[in-house]
């Protein structure tokens, strides 16, 4: 029990607190260089766009990263906030950023040429930066068609035979949403509760779990994401994911219809964002059409901006129709979407 | 007790001045209980719409899961934990000595990790159903059945796994100590092995069963990370969606009100079973010799060889042989500045927080010896942040700093003109702070099980001698208590280390730990980029884990 002995504790204790005081030193928000960037998105994922703003301008970059609860960081944090530019990757949490009073409206003509009228806020609170498609992950073995829609999916058909995340997700909300604009309240939960009962397994997992589940045999159609299958299929370092991506078909739903639900990730400018100058100047970058190509090639995603292709992989699975209802109008429901998850107990699967 | 008190009275020592100890621990309680606090006010705040929802839908459901889950973690903690204690202390069997410590690793899995881990070992894909599939010529999911562990019995199962240590390593120290030598006695009556471990061991140890098991339940209130991943919406899931997924900070704050009554229940459960007998060690330690331990036969040893590896084998090898295989492709990572500035900064989090755990614990102590009284009441305050999940804790805590900072850069503007910046809640001392209050219980309980065996008239003899308070504390006590200080020490820092909800709601801009690393891959559906920080927690948290058994050992040969 030397280790403790007193002699030996104090300079321990010592050398302890100098090296706290030296990385528990805030960081200052004053430094024009810099841009500090609070986001809903995981960092690996936006790593490649923000290396090449940093070798482009100079400025570089922190990160805190949240996958809940960041608008009430920053709004707790108040005026003192060292918060730039919020990342998130949904409509409603970008609606929910606005609403929460946290941003600051940005009018840049340079911005608002690359992105759409309709994926960005006319006020310039918030911009849409890539697009993506809710789309059906179907076994290429077990289901032969290859048309689908979304009111399909209540359908007693496809009993015990789909597989899909957590209804609280994100991006589960935002679809059921999106339902409940189109078809209003009644309609969408008898809808939900006809989907929770052609549930093979209870929701659980990631998008990718869901194409590993029909790898697996466990069911046959997936609700998932249309980046996911390309990140699967390009996945090196665990190549088994490529099975599971090679065991599935993308089917876009409503093509014939509505269109396919789709969300976007996007950015706005925190209130009281201490290096606006930066901030600026990084939001410009990823509505570039150099950053769109970086998402659209390393991320599989659908770019905002049309005169920038989408790969070439997730080309091939087809063209993707957008649902043209305004994304607004998804937000506005999700609260209401989020209720009636809870209340069909959508997420104890078709046992209950 | 009594009478040790009485002599303090009559011998002519000089009564303590505490009046600047009392401002002391007031600061100490004020800050442990301010996020409680700024927590109650909120959910004062609100009207009761979500609490409505909540109770029609979620509510009766999140809390029969909870039950379930907590009775299950119970059972099999208590269970395992006691098992393997009393194999291991009674009984010979081939290697005994490097199980007895080996069993503490899994407490070095934190939870999360461990539910990635089972799932991706159990999974369709994984490697037990592809040896099953290629031995019996099966092809889909549909030709067999295999158990499927997203549910809240395999949630309970594998927090049972990286929890039981603590009920292991509690029963084994009473065990060794006290319980030992009763044992030894009624053995040498005539009584049969079993008939020692119901009627004398399982008795004697009671206390450490219950105090072990009550950590483990606060673990698994406090779990966010598993039960998310596992599908299994316990309370504390609950309240975390009420608060984020759907923005209602003030029904997160009544939900998590309603959870602090349960808490203070299962804490009350574990004061009132200790209330129920004194327990005192006597002086029983200057024992000498001793008999030699049980010898088995051969298949009786074999058994209990494999009966004390299995936990050590599935809750520690197999979460560590899978996070190996994830790392073995990406050794590149190990050199990434981020994962070793996490490494550091975990590393410096959980000394950081262990230090001022165990020194504020200390005083605690110190001048609980000294006063009479509320002075239990006042410590347990103290200790409230544990009773909490760190999600909740951390949220009280948010509101409370930036507040703290708000009053701060105001009067910095109006002083020198330009503001501080975040200084509280805007740097690692938040995560510190979230740590320690949340850490305290678990300094407390071990230093105050400590102490409480010392006799008590031991530093008033020191003090009758002319030593101050502080200095009988310093030299008297502080020395006897060096094995409990290691104990807390390392208890907090490997605690720390794998902390994840709070460190991630906390954390600085631009500052990761091991576990935020982990989770922030987790989080995008590639655990496996995150193995390398995982394995790294796990490693940070073996070493000391290594050194507390090594140090705990007090075996007998």
């Amino acid at each position: 029990m030397t280790l403790l002995s007193g002699a030996s504790l104090r300079p321990v204790l010592a050398a302890v607190s100098l090296s706290i005081a030296s990385f528990a030193t805030p960081i200052t928000a004053s430094a024009e260089d810099v841009v500090n960037i609070y986001s809903y998105r995981q960092p690996p994922l936006i790593e490649p766009v923000l290396t090449a703003f940093t070798a482009k301008t100079g400025i570089k970059t922190n990160v805190l990263f949240l996958d809940k609860g960041l608008e009430e960081r920053i709004l707790a944090e108040g005026e003192n906030s060292p918060a730039d530019v919020i990342l998130a990757v949904d409509i409603a949490r970008l609606s929910s950023i606005v609403d929460k009073g946290v941003t600051q409206p940005v009018t840049d003509e340079a911005i608002n040429g690359k992105i759409p009228a309709e994926y960005r806020d006319p006020a310039g609170n918030w911009f849409g930066l890539t697009k993506r498609g809710r789309v059906i992950y179907a076994s290429k073995d077990r289901v032969a068609q290859n048309e689908i829609t979304y009111a399909e999916l209540a359908d007693p058909k496809w009993k015990g035979k789909i597989c899909t995340r957590s209804g609280q997700h994100d991006y589960n909300l935002a679809l059921i949403s999106s339902v409940i604009a189109h078809e209003g309240p009644e309609k969408a939960e008898s809808w939900l509760t006809g989907v929770k009962a052609n549930l093979a397994r209870k929701p659980e997992g990631g998008d990718r779990d869901q194409a590993k589940a029909i790898f697996a045999g466990e069911c046959d159609i997936a609700l998932g994401n249309t980046y996911y299958v390309g990140q699967m299929l390009t996945n090196e370092k665990e190549p088994e994911q490529k099975d599971w991506a090679g065991a599935i078909k993308v089917l876009f739903p409503d093509a014939a219809g509505n269109g396919t639900h789709v969300n976007v990730s996007g950015m706005a400018m925190a209130k009281y964002a201490p290096n606006k100058a930066s901030a600026l100047a990084l939001m410009f970058f990823l509505a570039s059409e150099e950053a769109q190509k970086i998402y659209a090639e390393k991320v599989f995603e659908y770019p905002v901006d049309p005169a920038v292709a989408p790969s070439e992989l997730v080309a091939n699975w087809g063209v993707l129709k957008g649902d043209s209802l305004p994304l607004v109008d998804i937000a506005k429901n999700r609260k209401a979407a989020s209720e009636m998850v809870d209340r069909v107990a959508f997420d104890d699967g078709s046992g209950s | 007790m009594t009478a040790a008190i009485d002599t303090q009275r009559n011998l002519p020592v000089r009564a303590p001045r505490l009046a600047r100890a009392y401002w002391l621990i007031g600061l100490i309680v004020t800050i442990a209980i301010l996020p409680i606090v700024s927590l109650i006010i909120i959910a004062f705040q609100g009207n009761l719409d979500e609490l409505t929802h909540v109770f029609q839908t979620v509510l009766p459901k999140a809390l029969g899961t909870s039950a379930i889950l907590l009775g299950l973690v119970a059972l099999l903690t208590a269970s395992m934990g006691v098992t393997s204690a009393w194999l291991v202390t009674t009984f010979d069997f081939p290697l005994r000595r490097a199980l007895s410590w080996l069993l503490v690793l899994p407490i070095a899995i934190p939870p999360y990790i461990a539910a990635y881990c089972f799932v991706e070992f159990l999974h369709f894909a994984g490697p037990v159903q592809t040896l099953i599939r290629e031995a019996f010529d099966f092809h889909t999911h549909s030709d067999y059945w295999f158990p499927d562990i997203r549910n809240v019995w395999g949630a309970g199962f594998i927090l049972s796994l990286t929890l039981y240590p603590y009920v292991y390593m509690a029963t084994r120290v009473v065990f060794l100590m006290q319980a030992r030598n009763a044992a030894d006695v009624a053995r040498s009556l005539g009584a049969s092995n079993a008939r020692v471990f119901l009627k004398v061991l399982l008795p004697m140890s009671r206390p450490a069963i219950i105090a072990g098991v009550a950590l483990a339940l606060m673990e698994t209130l406090n779990d966010i990370g598993a039960s998310e991943y596992l599908g299994v919406r316990t309370l504390t899931f609950s309240i975390y969606n009420t608060w984020l997924g759907r923005g209602s900070l003030t029904g997160a704050a009544q939900l998590a009100v309603i959870m602090l009554v349960i808490v203070a229940f299962v804490l009350w459960l574990e004061v009132y079973s200790r209330r129920m007998m004194r327990y005192n060690s006597g002086r029983a330690s200057t024992i000498k010799a001793r008999p030699a331990r049980i010898q088995l036969s051969r298949p009786r040893a074999l058994l209990a060889m494999m009966a004390t590896a299995a936990p050590v084998l599935v809750g520690f090898g197999i979460p560590v042989g899978v996070l190996l295989r994830f790392a073995s492709k990406r050794l590149d990572q190990s050199l990434d500045p981020i994962f070793l500035s996490a490494l550091k900064n975990s590393i410096l989090v959980g000394v950081a927080t262990s230090f001022l755990v165990v020194a504020v614990c200390l005083f605690l102590l110190h001048i609980g010896r000294l006063i009479t009284g509320p002075k239990r009441w006042i410590i347990r305050l103290a200790t409230i942040g544990y009773t909490l999940p760190g999600t909740i804790l951390a949220l009280g805590l948010l509101y409370v700093l930036t507040s703290l900072d708000s009053v701060l850069n105001t009067a910095s503007r109006a002083i020198v003109g330009m503001p501080v910046g975040l200084i509280f809640s805007g740097s690692a001392f938040a995560i510190i702070l979230v740590s320690t209050i949340r850490f305290m219980a678990v300094g407390e309980s071990s230093l105050s099980a400590a102490l409480s065996k010392l006799p008590a008239n031991l530093d008033a003899a020191a003090r009758n001698l002319g030593h101050s308070p502080i200095a009988a504390s310093r030299d008297v006590l502080l020395p006897l208590l060096r094995p409990a200080i290691l104990t807390s020490l390392i208890l907090i820092f490997v605690d720390t280390v794998k902390e994840l909800s709070s460190a991630i709601l906390l954390r600085p801009i631009g500052f990761n730990t091991l576990a935020t690393l982990v989770y922030e891959n987790a989080s995008r559906a590639a655990v496996e980029d995150g193995a390398i920080a995982a394995l790294a927690i796990v490693a940070v948290s073996v070493v000391p884990v290594f050194i507390l058994s090594r140090a705990l050992a007090g075996d007998r040969p």
